[in-house]
């Protein structure tokens, strides 16, 4: 008999620790089918960051190290001195790269760094119980926020991946959503493009995954894609930002 | 081949790291050290290494931190403030065990201070800034040849103890010009070398089971345990990284602790308290952690002073207090802010001590 389906070796045999709903088991599961797939998984270096996926490493069936928070792209910058011939990637939230961690990625992102950043986007502080990001909504509710965000207290959110882009030295930056089935294998594709334009050297490559966080958004898991589809997907608009590649053609 | 030259401190600290196999530098410039990111930026390229100038003094030690996680022998160097601001990150590669050698030049301060010779970072880096129980093994060369030296050997040390490994170099040291012999370089690992030389590194490399390099243990039990096993490996750094000088303890009526540079003008102080007939001796600690508390025990009976002489408030009497156990009077000569005493200022100094404890 055919296999239909087949479970990536890239995903260890356990279960993860994350909230029902939440979309870090769909991004690990995409990045990790796409190295399998490429038949990268041997050759591949990962760096997980504080925040909730910081356990990346009991999931992500690669060598992995942890970062301190913010800190993935300049640990990632000396592993691939090190190890020119390798896969790099980090795999960073929202609080961690668009908040503590903007000096790091703005810097790697203008080196040209020959890594991959996978930036998982839910718009709240998940490990530490729902505060405000700076990717939070204006008018969203989080811990810190508890009326909601407004621009007076704390500012616009950030768009990351339109800020990333007025810069030379990346290659490619898209932003996806997890939302769907049609989004998520759209996703997939623009991992592989991440990792094929670091496979031929050309540069910097960053994929933005919309995510959510039922758990901390207070709705439920259907709740939660609905919204990311349509509230959090207006104000950050999927598409791409940069392709070296394209503009190449 | 060994050879002797005549080198600014910095460039010769430089020169030593890469003889001694490092070929990963990350920095950022900061007075009075940044001679060493320009050495390294002319020099890595052309030995087969990698320099990066980080954005950030937290980028350089993180960049370390991946650089060492890989396997690869990395050095950074920074002065006091700069210090400061990579705590955080000393504390990871302790928790990680990740090894790299570290250079500190040190200055004035609080805060930003002034970039004149400083010794005040003696607590910052012998008792850590970063949290969590960690030890990071300290030298204070007090010649330029004694940092060739140990920074020559430090890459090893902090592969040995996946650890890392520090150097306290004042802004002096870090300016001076002294003859030194340059070791034979060492053999440095290649990317490919890695996998089989540090089976733990994580190295992309299939050799069976996969690494992971990390400081997060969420279980109680299992971060008891894992503190224990670093403590198990300071337990042994103490045992073999413990170094000191001692000079003419014997009959000394008064014994000098110093450090760096200081010692080296506290060398010049006994000679001329020698010449007016009173007798000096001195403990020169090497290694400021593992501190050399049982040196203390060869202090004589007839010793009535031990006088640290510092370029700080007195961050090392603690240290000595806990040599001397209270059997002598402990003093302190000090300057600060940049300023240093002249050995004749350390010999006044010295004789009104010994005229209040008579």
């Amino acid at each position: 008999m055919k296999p239909v389906f087949t479970v990536t070796k890239g995903m260890l045999p356990v279960s993860t620790s994350y909230c029902p709903g939440c979309t870090h088991g769909v991004a690990h599961r995409i990045i990790m089918e796409t190295l399998d797939e490429m038949g990268l998984l041997g050759k591949t270096i990962g760096v997980a960051p504080i925040g909730c996926s910081v356990v990346a490493h009991q999931f992500m069936n690669v060598d992995m190290c942890e970062a301190a928070h913010g800190r993935a792209p300049a640990v990632a910058s000396g592993i691939r001195r090190v190890h020119p011939e390798r896969v790099v990637f980090t795999y960073q939230g929202d609080g961690d790269l668009a908040s503590i961690g903007m000096g790091e990625i703005v810097h790697a992102a203008a080196r040209g760094e020959k890594f991959s950043t996978f930036f998982i986007n839910n718009g709240i502080y998940g490990m530490t119980g729902g505060q405000m990001a700076p990717t939070t909504l204006i008018g969203q509710r989080s811990t810190t926020s508890v009326d909601g965000r407004t621009r007076e207290q704390a500012g616009m959110p950030l768009r990351i991946c339109e800020l990333l882009a007025t810069l030379d030295g990346p290659a490619y930056i898209e932003r996806v959503s997890l939302d769907t089935p049609a989004h998520i294998r759209a996703a997939k594709k623009a991992v592989r493009k991440a990792f094929e334009y670091q496979l031929a050297g050309k540069g910097f490559t960053f994929v933005e995954l919309l995510s959510t966080c039922p758990t901390n958004w207070g709705l439920t898991p259907y709740e939660a894609m609905k919204r990311m589809g349509s509230e959090v997907a207006a104000y950050y608009p999927l598409g791409v930002y940069k392709d070296t590649g394209k503009e190449a053609e | 081949m060994s050879e002797k030259v005549l080198m600014k401190g910095n460039e010769a600290f430089a020169e030593a790291v890469i003889r001694g196999g490092v070929r990963f530098y990350f920095g950022y410039p900061i007075t009075p050290q940044s001679e060493i990111p320009e050495f390294m930026s002319r020099e890595l390229p052309k030995r087969g290494g990698r320099f990066l100038q980080a954005e950030s003094e937290l980028g350089a030690i993180n960049m370390a931190y991946g650089c060492g996680a890989a396997g690869g022998n990395g050095f950074i160097s920074s002065s006091s403030p700069g210090i400061a601001l990579m705590q955080e990150g000393m504390s990871f590669l302790c928790g990680a065990e990740v090894p790299v050698t570290l250079l500190n030049v040190s200055r004035g301060g609080p805060g930003i201070g002034s970039i004149q010779p400083g010794q005040a970072d003696y607590n910052q880096v012998t008792r850590g800034g970063g949290n969590g129980d960690y030890r990071i093994p300290v030298f204070a060369p007090a010649s330029i040849q004694e940092a060739v030296d140990i920074l020559y050997e430090a890459p090893g040390i902090a592969d040995k103890y996946r650890n890392p490994v520090m150097v306290l170099a004042d802004g002096l040291m870090g300016q001076m010009m002294e003859p030194v012999v340059l070791p034979e370089p060492k053999h440095a690992y290649t990317s490919a070398e890695i996998a089989t030389a540090k089976p733990w590194a994580i190295s992309g490399s299939e050799k069976g089971e996969r690494s992971v390099v990390k400081s997060l243990r969420l279980q109680p039990e299992v971060l008891e345990a894992h503190v224990e096993h670093l403590y198990e490996k300071y337990a042994e750094m103490e045992k073999e990284l413990e170094r000191v000088e001692c000079v003419d303890l014997e009959d000394a009526e008064v014994v000098f602790v110093a450090f760096g540079t200081m010692a080296r003008l506290a060398r010049e102080a006994m000679e001329l308290l020698e010449a007016q007939g009173i007798k000096a001796g001195m403990i020169r600690p090497i290694s400021l952690w593992p501190y050399p508390y049982k040196a203390f025990d060869q202090i004589s009976d007839k010793t009535r002073a031990v006088i640290s002489v510092e370029l700080s408030m007195g961050q090392m009497l603690q240290d000595i207090n806990l040599g001397v156990k209270g059997r002598v009077p402990v003093k302190l000569i000090h300057r600060v802010g940049g300023m240093l005493p002249t050995s004749l200022e350390v010999v006044e100094k010295t004789k009104k001590i010994l005229e209040e404890v008579r």
